[in-house]
């Protein structure tokens, strides 16, 4: 008895498990069993199969997380951290950033053309983001754009809209450097926005490092799980009370950087509430693994396995009753509408010059209503899914209620924004689906919007 | 400025009372008119006259047919740092109230016709005195020429101190009951375009003759007319803006002005639409609530039942054509160009509209099927704001030229 399920076709391959064999499938599946090892030892792939690298492959690799540096404790344990004021509300319809984010995002756009754009295929292949542009990210203080001044970093009040703006600016180079680079930062927000005294005196004066001095740390914000039908208020990661701290155990997914982050952001339910936790990369039980996905390569995604990971009573990020966890899950999805509007703005970008330029049957395919309307469409749902992300944004910045708001534009830019990543390939044709052009990369990673939980926040 | 997209403060009080009179005055009659079409909603007449009277005293904040005209130096009010919030976001917040009560019986609303605000944006100062107060329709569709509005065969000849029209409009909004109708006429057919004027003729001028009614699919409170003139003599100072056929002159006279007609007005269909939706789905979120099925913002579509999924992307979907509204009026209120943006939102605006309200048809099965409630009339009303003032393909064709930088030539 113990045999027949291993010769059942189902539960792998995604095979469903209702499928059968019959005579001709048990041969065809014999063949293939030996074509593969055969084809393996023939063109000497054996070797190269057997040093796949870890981050390439999921091929049961699996590693400790990172040692991490030490996080000297400081500050006043208990006491409440600083925060940034939510910004002026000028009770005006308006749609024009201030001076100083259009400085920002002009520099930033810049960043996001001479660097981003010209690494990210290489970056997406290698499932890695270049040293450089991870360097160049906090050299132009990614990581510090939505903490206070108190806290070292730029923002003089709230920063979700500067945050908002600066994810599309970045998004329009590359989506998966943007996760990348973004990564660390929105960690360090996080802490800016719920941590305690202690918390932000123990982890931020790393983020604000002098760049020249040490690296800031890679840090992840891990709400995701492998699990179909997932809600995120609801983490199958569980926290239990021990005498002096926590317990977490459980499985998070589509963790940014995970294998290099030095700091995590933990999801998990404690006492039927979902809460956010501090975990150092040290800590024991940690276990992380590669876990390339469709697309947002360059991100390095990995899956972080916690067993009978201890964390200290210090280590709770916010409230215990799901609130803080709550805004966290908006503001991180508010990050993933503003990457889709500046994926979807670079999707437009390429496509305009290609169908006025690409001719068939004697003319530009542009003038073709078939091909012109597509791109007046994707222009239309694009600048609805920028108006509702920034219209969240503002709402958070000034310290309303935006959770509607949120789900509003997150909404659109799942449904609309994946319609704008399957236009592109197709107004590019056969020349769409070879990895020449971007458009199958923008492809690939406009589905993560409204899949992905967590990784990025503003 | 900074980024903030809730709406402006300071015309709260008016949205609130234009939802004040959608409830309780458009509401209770909107059945009745939709059955009795044709009939004429006298009770439009008090509201006409109130709706004038707080135009008079400022508190409409210039909202209305009149508030496309772009003057300049005009004050948005209490503004900041140069940032104007007018009498455009005025007028697409306020109609879009309206029409939450019914857009059939907006149409209707006296003295708010299309024509005023034609008149509005091509006319003199002069000829902008001489017609104030009046209620004008606006004739251009013919029997043959529908969207291609450069191809009008109905002409005008110059004979003396008038002009001679001759020809037949169809769906002409109010054309029966507005006390004038602004006509699209050609003074040259040879010279295409350039040639193309429009005129306001005043009811009962003879040669004119409402020749019938049409009976349709919805906005039956309002009258759609097909008009006759036959050697219809109007005065010569009746022709909207400049009688030049120079083809060069600048824009605001020739036929481009009177197609800048439509960057004004499409923004107030697209308020339009999204007034009707919102009506549909203000309703169908009550009556799923009713049935045990609320959206929950926090959690995804898919985790919830498939009603509530749908509802959230109505929602959705529902608001990003009320945005693109909102941002093309606001453009327009700050002198910026918003050709492609009115665009944007009529076109989103008008097939949103559609889709929302046949959707609540389908979520409340027969109870929104059936005339005991509202919901079957709004997916009939909704139908015609993706056709008029420029079809949904139209709307694609100003986007995409504007986009891909194309001429009507090239993208035809």
């Amino acid at each position: 008895m113990s045999l027949l399920p291993s010769l059942r076709p189902g539960g792998r391959h995604g095979v469903a498990t209702t499928e059968t064999r019959d005579p001709i499938g048990y041969l065809v599946a014999g063949l293939s069993r030996l074509a593969q090892a055969d084809l393996l030892d023939r063109v000497g792939l054996r070797k190269h199969a057997e040093q796949a690298v870890f981050t390439i492959t999921r091929t049961g690799f699996s590693t400790m997380t990172r040692a991490s540096r030490t996080f000297a404790r400081a500050g006043v344990a208990g006491r409440p951290g600083v925060r940034a004021p939510s910004s002026q509300v000028t009770g005006q319809f308006d749609i024009t950033p201030t001076e100083d984010q259009q400085l920002l995002v002009d520099v930033v756009t810049e960043f996001a053309t001479e660097v981003v754009r010209p690494a990210a295929g290489a970056a997406d292949a290698a499932c890695e983001a270049p040293p450089e542009v991870l360097r160049s990210a906090l050299e132009i203080g990614l990581p510090i754009l939505g903490l206070p001044e108190e806290l070292g970093g730029v923002a003089e009040e709230r920063s979700a809209t500067t945050g908002t703006l600066v994810a599309e600016a970045l998004a329009r180079g590359d989506l998966g450097l943007a996760v990348a680079t973004l990564a660390p930062g929105s960690v360090a927000t996080a802490i800016g926005l719920w941590g305690t005294d202690e918390q932000q005196q123990t982890y931020l004066p790393a983020f604000s490092a002098d760049v020249n001095q040490e690296q800031a740390p890679a840090a992840a914000l891990a709400l995701s799980e492998p699990q179909v039908l997932f809600d995120v208020l609801r983490p199958h990661t569980t926290a239990t009370r021990t005498g002096d701290g926590y317990l977490l155990n459980g499985v998070k997914s589509s963790v940014p950087r995970g294998a290099d982050a030095e700091l995590f952001v933990v999801g998990a339910l404690l006492d039927g509430a979902p809460v956010l936790f501090l975990v150092e990369s040290s800590t024991p039980g940690l276990r992380v693994e590669a876990d390339p996905a469709m697309g947002v390569r360059a991100a390095s995604l990995t899956r972080l396995t916690l067993t009978e990971v201890q964390v200290g009573s210090d280590g709770v990020l916010g409230t215990t009753d799901g609130t803080t966890y709550a805004e966290c899950v908006r503001l991180s999805r508010l990050a993933w509408c503003a990457l889709a509007v500046g994926t979807g703005q670079a999707v437009l970008d390429y496509v305009t010059p290609y169908v006025t330029d690409r001719e068939a049957f004697g003319e530009p395919i542009a003038h073709r209503q078939s091909v012109a309307f597509k791109v007046a469409d994707l222009a239309i749902e694009l600048q609805a899914m920028r108006l509702l992300t920034y219209k969240a944004a503002g709402r958070a910045a000034a310290g309303r209620e935006f959770g509607q708001a949120v789900a509003l534009a997150r909404e659109a830019c799942a449904r609309h924004g994946m319609q704008i990543g399957l236009d592109g390939v197709q107004l590019l044709g056969g020349h769409g689906f070879v990895k020449e052009h971007p458009v199958e990369r923008w492809y690939r990673d406009l589905r993560a919007v409204g899949v992905i939980e967590g990784a990025v926040l503003v | 400025m900074t980024i903030e997209l809730d709406d402006p403060k300071r015309f709260r009080t008016l949205v609130g009372q234009a939802h004040q009179v959608a409830m309780n005055m458009l509401r209770p009659i909107s059945r009745k008119y939709d059955l009795a079409e044709h009939a004429y909603p006298q009770e439009l007449d008090m509201l006409a006259a109130m709706i004038d009277g707080l135009a008079d005293s400022g508190a409409s904040e210039g909202a209305g047919a009149a508030g496309v005209r772009r003057e300049e130096g005009a004050d948005g009010g209490d503004n900041d740092r140069g940032n104007k919030n007018g009498a455009n976001l005025a007028s697409v917040m306020s109609i879009q109230e309206m029409c939450w009560g019914d857009v059939g019986l907006l149409l209707s609303m006296p003295r708010q016709g299309l024509g005023n605000s034609a008149i509005a944006s091509v006319a003199d100062d002069v000829q902008l005195a001489r017609f104030d107060g009046v209620w004008a329709a606006m004739a251009i569709t013919e029997p043959g020429v529908g969207s291609d509005s450069a191809n009008i065969t109905t002409t005008a000849v110059l004979d003396g101190d008038h002009y001679v029209i001759n020809g037949e409009k169809i769906f002409v909004t109010s054309g029966d009951r507005a006390d004038h109708v602004v006509v699209w006429a050609t003074l040259d057919k040879e010279l295409g375009r350039a040639a193309i004027k429009s005129f306001v003729v005043a009811k009962g001028t003879p040669g004119m003759r409402v020749e019938r009614l049409e009976h349709k699919l919805g906005i039956r409170a309002s009258d759609t007319a097909t008009i006759i003139f036959e050697d219809c003599r109007v005065p010569k100072e009746n022709l909207l803006g400049s009688p030049d056929v120079d083809s060069g002159s600048a824009g605001g006279q020739g036929f481009a002005g009177a197609m800048a007609t439509f960057d004004n007005t499409r923004p107030l269909v697209a308020a339009m639409a999204v007034g009707c939706a919102a009506a549909a789905l203000d309703l169908t979120r009550e009556l799923l609530a009713g049935a045990g099925v609320e959206v929950d913002y926090d959690r995804p579509g898919q985790t919830q039942s498939a009603a509530a999924a749908k509802l959230l992307q109505l929602e959705s979907d529902l608001e990003g054509a009320r945005l693109l509204m909102l941002q093309a009026a606001w453009l327009a209120d700050n002198r910026r160009p918003n050709s492609l943006e009115a665009s944007m939102a009529k076109a989103k605006a008008g097939r949103v509209g559609s889709d929302v309200t046949l959707s609540c048809v389908e979520l409340c099965g027969a109870v929104g099927y059936s005339e005991a409630e509202l919901l079957e009339k709004w997916a009939r009303d909704s139908k015609i704001l993706d056709i008029f003032e420029g079809t949904q393909q139209i709307q694609q064709l100003i986007v995409a030229r504007r986009v891909l930088g194309l001429s009507s030539a090239q993208l035809r």
